[in-house]
């Protein structure tokens, strides 16, 4: 007996229209029920997902049409005119590659072997040891998210039941990550609100209570909500804690460059914790510090005690990478492969990235001025001079957030984050304006 | 080994054990057995100790293997990557133009596309295989996200089919893709298969394909190669075709379209989607993943795009908002050059005219090259009916050759091809057929 939904498929246009009249003629004259839909989807329970909260409010922003509307969302820089940015370094090497008139034939499984060599050595320092004893295990991926999530499947195959802890809070995307992956994961503290600082103590402890063997994911700079990084020393005993529990650091370096302006600041908790003859695993990406966003171009490395077990490993992020798509796209790879592989165009990346991490750095400079000129109380703004990178933990919670929005339309998260990427000097006072009444007069 | 401890040590065992059971690559002895009660991270282990060494993939190995062999007449016939006639990769000429418009385009930016991918791009792709005066199209009942080539697209289309889906089991075709079960096994389907080559005539096994598809569940999902069947060549014809939608629709079967080499087979873009439009026009539901690797050069740029065609537009943009999901914590949002390449090309109407050309030129190099191998074996006397050759369509033949005859053609004269028997007919080129020719006539000829 041919199910009668079924049956409906193989009727043409025409007779479909003729059974949904008499259908709807027998509904009427209450004689059946369609215990049988006409012509159901098979995804017809599928529920509308929610926006993704980061993402979501580019788009909210384009929808509003007042003047004085400022995007602080997402993290992508932009200049004091507010445009995106193409860096000049950039432009160059898609020129070279577009005289070479290079092939466009499939990577290799694990990506461009240029790229690869060029961002292991970026990371850790060309002359790293680590490197020399071919300890790193380096596979190109789709930026942080892509290098990211290879890492997560790579642990919940070899490290069954192994937990990630990640900072509470931390980038919204992580979690979503480690969920999909099937990688359980908890938090420990990390940002204490009543000091809009971090909090230390909290954060040790946590990594101490974790089982032995956890996951730590650790910002390597420029913290993301947050803006707030540990110091050196803070760094140190963060190292000695997770070697005592024998956890495995897991790094998200996704500014590197783009925090101080200078790459090998930026590595420095890396190289630490490297040094220590820790193994680790680091998510790099190049969306910000040469601005490929949409290139979509990073790495996942894995630092190991030997050359043979990075080989290992190496081979088993490729097994992953296979079936979710292949081999990672060429373009970005070339770029920077170019950029860094070229000494003048990497000079010149050198210089633009500081300017952009000099840009940033004085918009906040700015803005905390104008807070401090405007608010008359003897509140103490200087954590957003402590902060360090693209964002910026404003405090605020999330009816203030969204009075930014509703009232002044400015953009940001609903955690209190905001882009300072995307503030101008121009806008500073503005923005002073909007935080301060809605710090004093929302709760 | 206890069930309820979680140390580093236990986990390794644990994991080692199951890795064990399932994988037949080498272990390196040394590391595999380093869990001892203090075991952590000690300077000579690792904590990534109990990770075997992968052996290569398969068909991307060959290329591996390929690349090694110092011999001056090696032939790599593995991965389907076109050829010229003079053996050298192939970027066509509309795509250079794109290129340069694009680089040169100093109103480019590279900001983050949105997570479904570049807009043009999406709808683009979407008249191309579903036809421009689509029904489904015109009636929103399609949604389309770009993502990375085929691979890519198939992964995104069965996650999200894994999740949300009631039936987790897809059926594909024996054989297919070497990746194919991968892609959804890790995806969280379960895979089954359903007859498709018949060795003996090495063409469809129709009736087996029938039979299995019958005695599916009600629901199931089932892979299908939209033309060009890779390994075999092998495709239905447009009867046939019919005949499975018939079936399918019956059975309120799932079709998931895998088409990779559209206008490449035939050399006929239109022709090429034929088996996805009949379906598409009963007004029910698939999934079409769309590769632009080949049939216009892009390998390397990963671009692709997955459609899932839905009841209505309500359910088409619900759908939509689940890709999402499965989108970000993947990759976040998809790469933007290749997309941007595509829809260059097909947007311009000269553009897209010089496009159809280049491929079909492609595509009837291989037809030719099918051709002077059949004429070069036959002109050999090797035994055998090589018809099949000439009869199959696309970049690949599944010549038949066993695994022992393809180790002795690698072996003795230098041919890369998988172990499958299938030869990538793009790799040829007409220097190099009496040397395919010679290989094959000797592994079929060879005493045993």
């Amino acid at each position: 007996m041919i199910p009668f939904s079924s049956y409906l498929y193989t009727m043409g246009n025409f007779d479909l229209q003729i059974l949904v009249i008499f259908i709807y003629f027998l509904q009427s004259l209450g004689r059946i029920t369609m215990a049988v839909a006409v012509d159901v989807s098979r995804f017809e329970s599928i529920t509308m997902a929610p926006p993704d909260p980061i993402l979501g409010v580019s788009e909210a922003f384009r929808a509003d049409t007042h003047e004085m509307k400022l995007n602080l969302g997402v993290g992508a820089y932009r200049t004091e005119e507010l445009r995106p940015y193409v860096l000049s370094v950039v432009k160059k090497a898609e020129n070279l590659m577009l005289e070479r008139g290079e092939f466009k034939e499939y990577l290799p499984i694990e990506g461009l072997a240029a790229f690869n060599k060029a961002t292991a050595e970026l990371l850790l320092g060309a002359d790293n040891p680590i490197i020399k004893q071919q300890r790193i295990a380096t596979v190109q991926g789709l930026s942080g998210t892509g290098s990211l999530r290879l890492a997560a499947a790579l642990i919940e195959r070899y490290f069954p039941g192994a937990k990630v802890l990640i900072s509470s809070p931390t980038w919204g995307n992580h979690k979503n990550i480690f969920n999909d992956a099937r990688v359980p994961w908890s938090e420990y503290r990390y940002y204490d609100p009543k000091t809009v600082g971090l909090d230390f103590d909290g954060m040790i402890s946590d990594i101490k209570a974790a089982p032995e063997g956890s996951f730590i994911l650790l910002h390597g700079c420029a913290h993301n909500p947050t803006g707030i990084d540990p110091t050196p020393e803070q760094w140190e005993v963060i190292a000695d804690v997770i070697q005592e529990k024998n956890h495995i650091p897991f790094f998200d370096v996704a500014y590197q460059g783009f925090a101080s302006g200078s790459l090998d600041a930026d590595a420095s908790s890396v190289r630490l914790f490297a040094a220590r003859g820790m193994e680790l695993l680091v998510a790099q990406s190049y969306s910000k510090n040469l601005g490929l966003y949409a290139e979509r171009i990073g790495a996942i490395n894995v630092v190991c005690s030997s050359a043979d077990a990075a080989a290992r490993v190496k081979s088993q992020l490729k097994r992953i990478a296979r079936p979710m798509y292949s081999n990672p796209p060429i373009h970005g790879a070339r770029i920077v492969a170019n950029v860094v592989g070229d000494p003048a165009l990497f000079n010149e990346w050198k210089e633009e990235m500081e300017l952009m991490a000099g840009r940033i750095k004085s918009v906040r400079q700015k803005l905390y001025d104008s807070i401090c000129a405007k608010d008359k109380s003897e509140k103490d703004w200087s954590y957003i001079l402590k902060q360090i990178g693209m964002f910026s933990f404003t405090g605020l919670n999330r009816a203030q957030s969204d009075n930014m929005t509703d009232k002044w339309h400015v953009y940001m998260t609903k955690d209190g984050r905001i882009s300072l990427a995307g503030l101008s000097a121009a806008k500073c006072e503005y923005l002073a304006d909007a935080i301060i009444d809605s710090f004093y007069n929302v709760s | 080994m206890q069930p309820g401890s979680c140390s580093p040590a236990d986990r390794r065992l644990s994991a080692l054990a199951r890795h064990l059971q399932g994988s037949s690559a080498a272990m390196d002895h040394r590391t595999t057995l380093s869990a001892s009660p203090t075991s952590g991270f000690d300077a000579a282990g690792s904590v990534f100790g109990h990770l075997a060494r992968a052996p290569e993939d398969p068909i991307l190995g060959v290329t591996v293997a390929y690349n090694k062999d110092r011999s001056p007449v090696k032939l790599n016939l593995g991965v389907g990557a076109y050829r010229t006639e003079e053996g050298k990769p192939l970027v066509l000429n509309v795509v250079r133009r794109a290129e340069h418009t694009l680089v040169n385009d100093s109103s480019r930016v590279k900001e983050y596309l949105p997570i479904v991918g570049l807009a043009d791009f999406n709808k683009l792709s979407a008249k191309l295989i579903f036809g421009a005066d689509s029904p489904a199209i015109q009636e929103n009942r399609v949604t389309t996200v770009q993502c990375l080539s085929g691979t890519g697209s198939l992964r995104v289309g069965a996650e999200f089919l894994a999740k949300h889906y009631h039936q987790r089991t897809i059926y594909i075709p024996m054989p297919t893709w070497g990746n194919h079960p991968k892609v959804f096994t890790l995806a969280g389907l379960s895979v089954k298969t359903y007859h498709y080559y018949d060795p003996a005539t090495r063409g469809l096994n129709f009736q087996g394909l029938l039979e299995d598809l019958g005695s599916a569940p009600s629901g199931a999902i089932v892979l299908l190669h939209a033309c060009a069947h890779n390994p075999t060549g092998v495709d239905p014809t447009l009867g046939q075709w019919a005949q499975i939608r018939q079936l399918m629709r019956s059975k309120g079967l799932l079709p998931f379209f895998d088409s990779a080499y559209q206008g490449f087979a035939s050399g006929n873009l239109d022709e090429d989607a034929q088996s996805v439009r009949i379906f598409v026009a009963d007004g029910g539901e698939c999934l079409v993943a769309q590769s632009y690797a080949k049939n216009m050069g892009l390998y390397g740029e990963r671009v692709g795009a997955l459609s899932i065609v839905c009841k209505t537009a309500d359910v088409a943009s619900r759908v939509e908002s689940q890709l999402k999901l499965v989108i970000r914590p993947m990759y976040s949002n998809p790469p933007i050059h290749g997309a941007s390449i595509v829809a260059t090309i097909l947007k311009d109407r000269n553009m897209f005219h010089d496009w159809t050309i280049e491929l079909k030129a492609m595509a009837d190099r291989i037809i030719s090259m099918r051709q002077q191998l059949f004429d070069a074996l036959s002109s050999r006397g090797t035994p055998g009916d090589w018809s099949h050759i000439i009869k199959q369509i696309g970049m690949f033949t599944f010549t038949g050759l066993n695994s022992e005859q393809v180790a002795f053609m690698t072996k003795e004269y230098h041919i890369y091809m998988t172990s499958d028997g299938r030869i990538s007919m793009a790799g040829l080129s007409s220097r190099t057929v009496p040397h395919l020719a010679d290989a094959i006539h000797a592994a079929v000829t060879r005493a045993v």
